[in-house]
């Protein structure tokens, strides 16, 4: 039997896995918290919440699931996904296993718009303001970054890298000096930059799972794109691959995800450049397979870190804390189960 | 397979303030061996890169069986000409099937899965490449003759009407280098074109119908091998003084250094 027929089960298999445990984990989720809700009046919620019906459960917890977890677990996991997604198209197009969704100082840009909103107390768009700056932040980076590096015509992952890292190092100086400048608002630009999920919006939720489902579909569409252009520029011109078209559209797609993950959530580390690689062990290099499960093992992720600080904890932990807290350690030992069972054959 | 010839005429390219390539003319036929050989910065890989459709020239022209290489899209390219570059990358830990299958990337439609006729041509690359074996690492396992085989073997399967290799065999120990100049002669002789850039010129008077010797960016000299590869022109393009004899049996040329000169 070939390599190619022998993995691809292999990964079918296991995509299906992570995306039944992200369904049950996503039922759990809405069922726990300050109202405990058994899981089988989540379903019937959300049945009568698609038929539009009557409820056939009580209404307090029907508004609960509704109008308040369920907006919050979706933007968590759409969040998760979306960085994800974007963090294993920046390491597939940049040529580096430790790149991520911020490399090109998207996360920095935001967060520049973010806390100049918040130091200046901009409200011209009522509450949607910070999420707008923020976003304005990132796109301007980003075209910030794309100028600067696709001088030679070519956006080579080289200077694409080390603009993202020249743009991000004047952004975080100007964080800095927003900070110093903030006074008494320096909580909440501090607070802004470790990421919540606390009280999303139905807007919110919708906005980045069409974001975030849009632009995997699109990276999905060039992932054998991707697959070719890890061997180098020469080898995939060579194969047909138009590099330079495909480049631009990809990192413009992750780039939108993250910019729209971050001015929702705030910055959210660890995941893009971690879950990429957990999945990588799990259903190999290919991004076809690659890309939905790292999608989804970002939204197990997030939502499971979201979950944990929302309805267990006594308190409400920084979601970008808890992130790193409990996915490192699940890195670690899968890491070292794949290094020796490498050893063992 | 359909043939393919270039004609390149009164080519010019540079690199920023230098100029790289200066008023070449050539023509690639299909069905022979060519070689292109030269000192070190004698503009072989860029034009390498040139007929691969990867740089385009400052002026003069490119054709491909009498169209313009501009004119033809990546992808209609990649069906026509393989390239096997010198240098590659690998990142991510693909294994030797998948980097070979990559090379059917231009005949497999988008979303479609390899058919048993793309899986067929990878096991043959893979066995004449003698890396069946390997099929199943991942490419930073291999040694840097294993990863040019595992290259070579990728251009096989793109089953392209032009092979573009740059330094096939720098990295290979001298059984497999021999066996892949002669499934390079083979290729040639089912009517592709094939073009390589040599360092060694035995290999390439061993097995080669053309050689084009390339010095300073200037065409110095083209033809058959006994045309080509004489003292006079070695002493001219390269600095070292050759000795050329023939070997009895097969008439093949011997070309032998004298070492005692460049102590």
């Amino acid at each position: 039997m070939t390599a190619a027929s022998r993995i691809q089960p292999r990964a079918g298999f296991m995509i299906a896995l992570l995306a039944l445990v992200l369904g049950v984990l996503a039922i759990m989720a809405t069922g726990m918290g300050f109202i405990s809700i058994p899981p089988g009046d989540v379903l019937a919620s959300l049945w009568d919440g698609m038929r539009g019906a009557a409820n056939s459960i009580d209404p307090l917890h029907q508004s609960v699931i509704l109008e308040v977890r369920l907006p919050r677990i979706i933007t968590a996991m759409s969040v998760g996904f979306g960085l994800a997604v974007a963090g294993t198209v920046f390491q597939g197009l940049l040529l580096n296993p430790l790149a991520d969704p911020f490399t090109l100082g998207v996360s920095s840009g935001a967060a520049f718009g973010a806390a100049l909103a918040l130091l200046l107390g901009l409200t011209f768009f009522g509450p949607t303001t910070l999420c707008l700056m923020a976003f304005i932040g990132a796109a301007l980076t980003l075209f910030a970054v794309i100028t600067m590096s696709g001088r030679d015509g070519e956006l080579s992952p080289t200077n694409l890298i080390l603009s993202g890292v020249i743009v991000s190092a004047i952004l975080s100086a100007g964080i800095s000096f927003i900070k110093y400048m903030a006074d008494e608002r320096v909580a909440a630009i501090v607070f802004w930059l470790m990421g919540s999920f606390v009280s999303r919006t139905w807007n919110d939720a919708l906005l980045t799972a069409g974001t975030t489902l849009c632009g995997f579909g699109l990276c999905l569409y060039y992932a054998r794109d991707l697959n070719i252009m890890s061997l180098g520029n020469r080898s995939a011109r060579s194969l047909g691959v138009n590099t330079g078209r495909t480049r631009l559209i990809l990192l413009l797609t992750a780039s939108l995800i993250s910019a729209v993950c971050v001015s929702v959530s705030g910055i959210i580390g660890f995941v893009g450049l971690i879950i990429p690689h957990l999945m990588r062990f799990i259903v190999g290099p290919d991004n076809r397979w690659l890309l939905p499960a790292s999608g989804i093992g970002g939204g197990i992720l997030l939502l499971g870190a979201d979950t944990l600080t929302r309805a267990v904890l006594p308190h409400e932990v920084p979601i970008g804390v808890l992130t790193a807290l409990i996915g490192g350690p699940i890195f670690c030992w899968i890491f070292n189960r794949t290094k020796s069972g490498r050893h063992h054959g | 397979m359909d043939s393919l010839t270039y004609i390149i005429r009164n080519l010019h390219f540079g690199y920023s303030s230098t100029n790289v390539l200066r008023g070449i003319d050539l023509t690639f036929e299909p069905g022979k061996l060519h070689a292109i050989v030269g000192p070190n910065g004698s503009g072989k890989s860029t034009l390498l890169d040139i007929l691969a459709g990867h740089r385009v020239p400052a002026s003069g022209d490119v054709l491909i069986n009498n169209i313009p290489i501009s004119d033809h899209t990546p992808s209609a390219l990649a069906k026509l000409t393989a390239i096997v570059p010198q240098e590659f990358d690998f990142n991510f830990p693909f294994t030797v099937f998948d980097t070979v299958l990559m090379g059917r990337h231009p005949h497999i439609p988008r979303f479609s899965r390899p058919s048993d006729v793309d899986i067929d041509m990878v096991q043959t690359a893979l066995t004449t490449m003698d890396i069946a074996q390997l099929a199943n690492r991942t490419l930073a396992e291999l040694s840097g003759g294993e990863k040019q085989r595992t290259i070579f073997a990728r251009a096989l399967v793109q089953d392209t009407s032009c092979l573009l290799l740059d330094e096939p065999t720098s990295s290979m120990d001298i059984r497999h280098a021999l066996s892949t100049m002669t499934e390079l002669t083979r290729l040639a002789h089912e009517g592709r074109t094939v073009i390589a850039v040599l360092h060694d010129l035995n290999l390439a008077a061993s097995y080669c119908d053309r050689i084009i010797i390339l010095d300073n960016g200037q065409m110095h000299k083209q033809g058959s091998i006994e045309e080509t590869l004489t003292p006079e022109t070695i002493q001219a393009v390269f600095g070292v003084t050759a000795d050329i004899t023939r070997k009895p049996q097969s008439d093949n040329l011997i070309i032998s250094f004298d070492s005692k000169d460049h102590s």
